[in-house]
């Protein structure tokens, strides 16, 4: 069953290709679908800029500008990597912390679960107030408390993943706790690690923009957004947009290429 | 084989535990000597504590009251001394290793070197029949080479003592009795001594030496009934009238408990 999947790479390169086509596809088909309507339907029912730019307007906004969108683009970028950094390291050795002296995780997991209920972006403008609204200080906080929390939970729950009997194995060969921890909990964890890390990656985006929203230099892609659309720019603020998706999509890839190969087990027997 | 100083001695053994409805009895004055290299069974209904005793002689949970001895030594100290091969009911590999580096693991552990692992490990997956999967991960595999792998892995450190707690339950029955006959082929070349936890009466009497019959509330040992089919065992030994009549021996003494 397994071993025959594994021959998937073992087929030709034309095989291979048409099954890639297959795969990706109807995918791309549906993209091109809705970037067709769009155009279509505003140039048909002659639908006001400022409602829906056409696809068309955007992309040529986003040809005309594209360096400056890039650069603020890395300058919020850069807010979210660092935020995210701080966040899930912390997250990742507060849970190996708590895995440790159980009493941390009683403190600290109840207001790391509430968390998940609690729109933390909200203190942006206090945040704000603390680190100054115009600095990437502050951003960088929220994402950095924003990714926390998750990496915690989900770290500490991998910490906690193997089975009984995988840690009574460890136990029968005398080993220490140092080695069960190196050699089982913390391989255990790592995929939910990722996992953490794939909701950071669109977190940390997502916090950062919207705390620009509430201040910060004109160079900041929430910043240029919010005053482009201001004026009456709406296709340029769709291009920052759409410069944000490309940030998120690709910060959340990077991930993935990461953890197929940190954890090549996972991927061994889906072929 | 009996004259020899048994390399377990299991005296007077009682396990309780609190559980909802009060204190529950696990097992109950149990004594038994193994001798080295012996094939045992224990068999018995649901809560007879045939695990529960397993687990005891294995250092996995301590006695209430009574003692166990491993070749002189308290089970604490045999485990530190890697005295234990143990393989569950579920192969329990750790999916980030691959065949080879699961079977390496205990050697790992007990600070062997590279070179020494890897002739280890190889010699094992021969005798598992396994070489050409040393690079697979365990989710390659099917359940029984899952199983092999474990079973393989718990040998490879050359324990005295094989423990196993229904190793072959999640397995098909035409993959059960080939590996069973497997397992018997390994045991002749190991010197170890096995304690085999199962429900299935042919597999009891088709692998042991002496099955050990418990039944339950409290558990407690129902009957000790010797095996003397001949070795080694094959499918001619399955169809022999006496291993008939041994496991209706056996069936019979469970009915009884």
């Amino acid at each position: 069953m397994a071993i025959a999947q594994a021959n998937l790479k073992h087929m030709s390169p034309a095989a291979r290709g048409r099954a890639f086509a297959w795969r990706w596809g109807p995918a791309l088909a549906t993209l091109l679908l809705v970037l067709v309507l769009w155009e279509a339907g505003v140039r048909f029912f002659h639908i006001a800029i400022y409602l829906l730019p056409p696809p068309s307007l955007i992309a040529a906004r986003l040809l005309e500008r594209g360096t400056f969108l890039l650069g603020i683009g890395l300058y919020t970028f850069e807010e979210a990597l660092f935020g995210f950094i701080i966040g899930c390291t912390l997250g990742a050795v507060v849970a190996v912390l708590s895995v440790r002296w159980r009493w941390i995780a009683h403190g600290l997991l109840p207001f790391a679960v509430a968390s998940n209920a609690v729109p933390i972006i909200a203190l942006a403008p206090l945040v704000g107030i603390w680190f100054g609204s115009t600095t990437q200080v502050s951003k960088i906080v929220i994402v950095a408390i924003m990714t926390f929390f998750p990496t915690l939970l989900n770290t500490h729950r991998g910490l906690l993943s193997p089975a009984p009997e995988a840690l009574e194995l460890m136990h029968s060969y005398a080993a220490t706790s140092t080695q069960s921890f190196l050699k089982l909990r913390v391989p255990a964890a790592l995929p939910f690690l990722f996992n953490a890390l794939k909701i950071s990656a669109t977190l940390s985006i997502i916090g950062a923009i919207v705390s620009e929203f509430f201040g910060g230099p004109l160079k900041a892609l929430g910043v240029y957004i919010t005053s482009q659309a201001g004026i009456g720019h709406y296709a340029e603020a769709w291009a920052a947009i759409v410069v944000a998706c490309g940030l998120g999509i690709a910060f959340y890839l990077v991930i993935v290429v990461a953890e197929r190969l940190v954890m090549p087990w996972q991927t061994a027997h889906e072929g | 084989m009996q004259r020899q100083p048994p390399v377990i001695a299991i005296d007077n053994l009682t396990k309780t535990y609190d559980g909802r409805a009060g204190q529950v009895v696990a097992l109950s004055n149990v004594s038994l000597e193994i001798s080295p290299g012996e094939f045992i069974s224990l068999i018995g209904p649901s809560g007879c504590g045939k695990s529960t005793l397993m687990r005891l002689i294995g250092d996995l949970t301590q006695p209430s009251t009574g003692s166990i001895t491993i070749k002189g030594k308290t089970p604490t100290r045999a485990r530190q001394d890697r005295d234990y091969g143990i393989v569950f009911q579920a192969p329990v590999l750790y999916d980030w290793r691959t065949v080879q580096r699961n079977v390496e693991l205990p050697l790992e552990i007990m600070g062997q070197g590279r070179s020494e692992r890897g002739r280890r490990s190889a010699e094992m997956l021969k005798l598992v029949g396994l070489s050409e999967f040393d690079q697979a991960y365990p989710r390659q595999l099917s359940g029984g080479m899952q199983q092999r792998v474990a079973i393989a892995r718990a040998l490879v450190f050359a324990p005295s003592i094989l423990l196993m707690d229904e190793p072959f339950g999640a397995l098909d029955e035409l993959t059960r009795e080939r590996m069973q006959g497997e397992l018997l082929d390994i045991w002749a070349r190991t010197n170890a001594t096995v304690i085999f936890v199962t429900h299935s009466i042919p597999e009891a009497v088709f692998l042991s030496d002496r099955v050990v019959v418990m039944s339950p509330r409290p558990g407690r040992i129902e009957a000790i009934i010797p095996i003397d089919l001949p070795r080694p065992r094959d499918t001619l030994t399955r169809e022999d009238p006496h291993f008939f009549a041994l496991a209706t021996e056996v069936r019979e003494r469970l009915r009884h408990s």
